[in-house]
């Protein structure tokens, strides 16, 4: 075993006892902060959509309403009692599950917006796995080479992509895979509510590709720059005179200590799916939260931009907690104790 | 009497210094258009951005005009063919891409100003301001950028200004994150604490102290936001909630002629080839600008300082 990885194993035994203890606190007090981030982030959607400029109820009716509609919206709302009681209304009934009645069809917000929770889950747990694997993998690839053919492709292809809209990307691949190039994929997904996405994987194609092509490249830059540091370090040349194998320094000595870094970068890219699927949903016609948003605000359907939003800001929230920890937990270095 | 001697050597003595830091943000700017990253993305924006400017003095028809039927294919009278309502795509291309522009810059300008000021703030005087300063930064990450411009637009309707807003308001939490953590560095150097020491105003301090030290990261982070705000721009006018119609622009042009990709696909290809140009041009630029600037401030091969900064969010925020 060599001398490396004894002294790294080493350290964290002598404190891990203090270590878990202060992750334990870190977690506790991140957790709390992230819910109180979330209460006030809720009164910023609700008064944004309810209280702040302008009316509501003529929001929804447009400016022509009738004063008797208008007034009957506002009972309905509740838009005559004080901002505070309606903010509690409103959020008292979300925690209790109450989410209200959509003022597009007067269905019951849950039941319209439940469904699409799990497809856009579907469409970002695919995108985010498979763009983690591939950008890890291609950034440990180009870090290998340094400066090699590869190298310099991915990263000049990386640079080109990392500023590249999702729509645009989406309607490249829905001209060259569904309508002028090739007629191998279905442009936009008809997929009836209710019905689960897996049901017809092709459907899935194009929006989860779009999502991928998007993120790679940041997770790309990150994996492939810490890795060159890695693989400049002092520990590393001591492994490769040692004559450990290339694939062996690659893998054990210098993939755990790129990691951390690299970890956040995917965190910052799931959360950057939250609102990617937005545009993309509405591209392909997907059912899930982000064309979901778009039909409610252009419906000015209230109850439901408050939900998805909130709910896009919880994952927010917690994903952001939990991007933290993962990278504090695979960061050798940090885990220690900082005296 | 002497406090006003004290007082005044160092800021009449600060004052090459600032000059000799805005000769220092020029020479990166210059050096960065002279590396090769610089060179390719600097001419691809500029081809872009003379279309913009240059476009709607010689558009041939009007934008708005009828000028024939839907979705014909390109002619010799219009050269990229029609779009969905029988408008020359080619005026309307060369029509559409002023005011995302001047939009975008407008929403970049607000959201750098106000993201810059507040961060270096809570970097300069920390205690309860600092706190504050970054609670609201954090609720405000807590939005997925579109999303909260969509909750904006959402009740007072798409106007302009309010897109303006709602994207700056986007910008300003990350550009506040970024410049905190820049100016914290700044704010322990020895020559902050020599001027802190004769009593000049806090204002001075920042003017004429923190902000020359902070130009480099500054210009990276507005190549950034630019960059964004393009995207997000051009983003909600595709889904209709930016630029409104019947004016043109690239992103909205792309959603309404979706039905015509199969029969004219240039009214579709080059408003998204010309918007794909703009963001890799810029972005290949801010790219150039921050490997310079590094290289100014930081020994080469800092590799994973570079993508940190280039993504947007200092990664020391851990505990």
């Amino acid at each position: 075993m060599s001398t490396v990885e004894q002294s790294g194993a080493r350290a964290p035994s002598l404190t891990r006892a203090r270590s878990s203890h202060q992750m334990l606190r870190l977690v506790g007090r991140r957790l709390a902060l992230g819910v109180l981030t979330l209460f006030l982030v809720s009164i910023v959607i609700f008064a944004a959509t309810q209280v702040l400029p302008g009316n509501a109820a003529y929001a929804v009716l447009g400016q022509h309403a009738t004063p008797d509609r208008v007034k009957a919206l506002e009972i309905q709302l509740h838009l005559n009692r004080s901002a505070v009681v309606q903010y509690w209304s409103w959020i008292s009934g979300v925690l209790h599950g109450n989410l209200g009645t959509s003022f597009a069809n007067g269905d019951a917000v849950s039941h319209l917006v439940g469904p699409r929770i799990m497809n856009s889950v579907v469409l970002v747990l695919l995108a985010g796995l498979i763009g983690t694997i591939v950008g890890v993998g291609l950034g440990m690839l180009a870090a290998a080479r340094r400066d090699g053919w590869f190298d310099n492709i991915m990263s000049v292809i990386a640079l080109a992509v990392t500023a590249l809209p999702e729509f645009v990307v989406a309607i490249a691949l829905v001209m060259l895979f569904a309508s002028l190039a090739l007629h191998i994929l279905p442009g936009a997904s008809f997929i009836p509510p209710g019905v689960s996405p897996w049901s017809d994987l092709s459907l899935l194609v194009l929006p989860v590709a779009t999502l991928v092509i998007v993120i790679v490249p940041y997770i790309f830059r990150m994996m492939r720059g810490a890795m060159i540091e890695a693989l400049e370090s002092d520990y590393v040349e001591m492994a490769m005179l040692k004559g450990v194998s290339r694939w062996r320094v690659l893998l054990v000595h210098a993939l755990p200590n790129s990691i951390a870094p690299t970890i956040q970068v995917i965190g910052l890219n799931l959360l950057y799916l939250a609102g990617g699927i937005v545009v993309v949903e509405y591209v392909f016609a997907y059912p899930g939260m982000g064309a979901g948003l778009v039909d409610a605000v252009s419906a000015r359907d209230i109850p439901t931009i408050q939900f998805i939003t909130l709910v896009l800001a919880a994952f927010y929230v917690f994903m952001n907690i939990l991007t933290d920890v993962v990278a504090l937990l695979a960061s050798p270095r940090r885990r220690l104790p900082r005296s | 009497m002497s406090t006003e001697t004290v007082g005044q050597r160092p800021s009449a003595g600060h004052r090459p210094v600032a000059r000799l830091r805005r000769r220092e943000w020029l020479a990166v700017l210059g050096a960065a258009a002279r590396s090769r990253r610089g060179k390719i993305g600097l001419s691809v924006a500029a081809i872009v951005l003379l279309v913009a400017v240059i476009g709607p003095f010689v558009a041939p028809y009007s934008s708005t005009e009828f000028v024939s039927g839907t979705f014909e294919p390109p002619s010799s009278h219009y050269w990229l063919g029609t779009e969905v309502l029988g408008r020359d795509v080619l005026s309307r291309v060369l029509d559409g891409g002023w005011l995302l522009l001047a939009v975008s810059a407008a929403a970049t300008v607000l959201g750098v100003t106000v993201g810059a000021l507040a961060g270096i703030m809570a970097a300069y005087y920390r205690g309860w301001r600092d706190g504050l300063i970054m609670r609201i930064v954090d609720i405000l990450l807590a939005f997925p950028a579109i999303v909260f411009a969509l909750l904006l637009v959402s009740i007072a309707g798409p106007k302009i200004w309010l897109v303006v807003v709602a994207v700056a308001a986007t910008h300003a939490p990350q550009v506040a994150r970024v410049m905190r953590s820049s100016a914290l560095d700044i704010c322990e150097k020895d020559f902050v604490k020599a001027v802190e020491l004769n009593r000049i105003p806090s204002r001075k301090i920042i003017q004429g102290e923190l902000l020359p030290n902070l130009v480099t990261p500054l210009m990276v982070e507005t190549g950034l936001r630019m960059t964004w705000s393009i995207v997000i721009i051009a983003g909600l006018s595709f889904i209709g909630f930016g630029l409104q119609p019947p004016a043109p622009s690239w992103g909205l042009m792309l959603n309404e002629n979706r039905i015509g990709l199969v029969s004219n696909p240039w009214c579709m290809i080059v408003p998204a080839a010309l918007i794909a140009l703009l963001t890799i041009g810029l972005n290949t630029f801010t790219d150039a600008v921050a490997r310079v600037s590094i290289g100014v401030e930081r020994p080469v091969g800092e590799e994973v300082f570079l993508e940190e900064r280039l993504i947007g969010r200092p990664l020391d925020s851990l505990d």
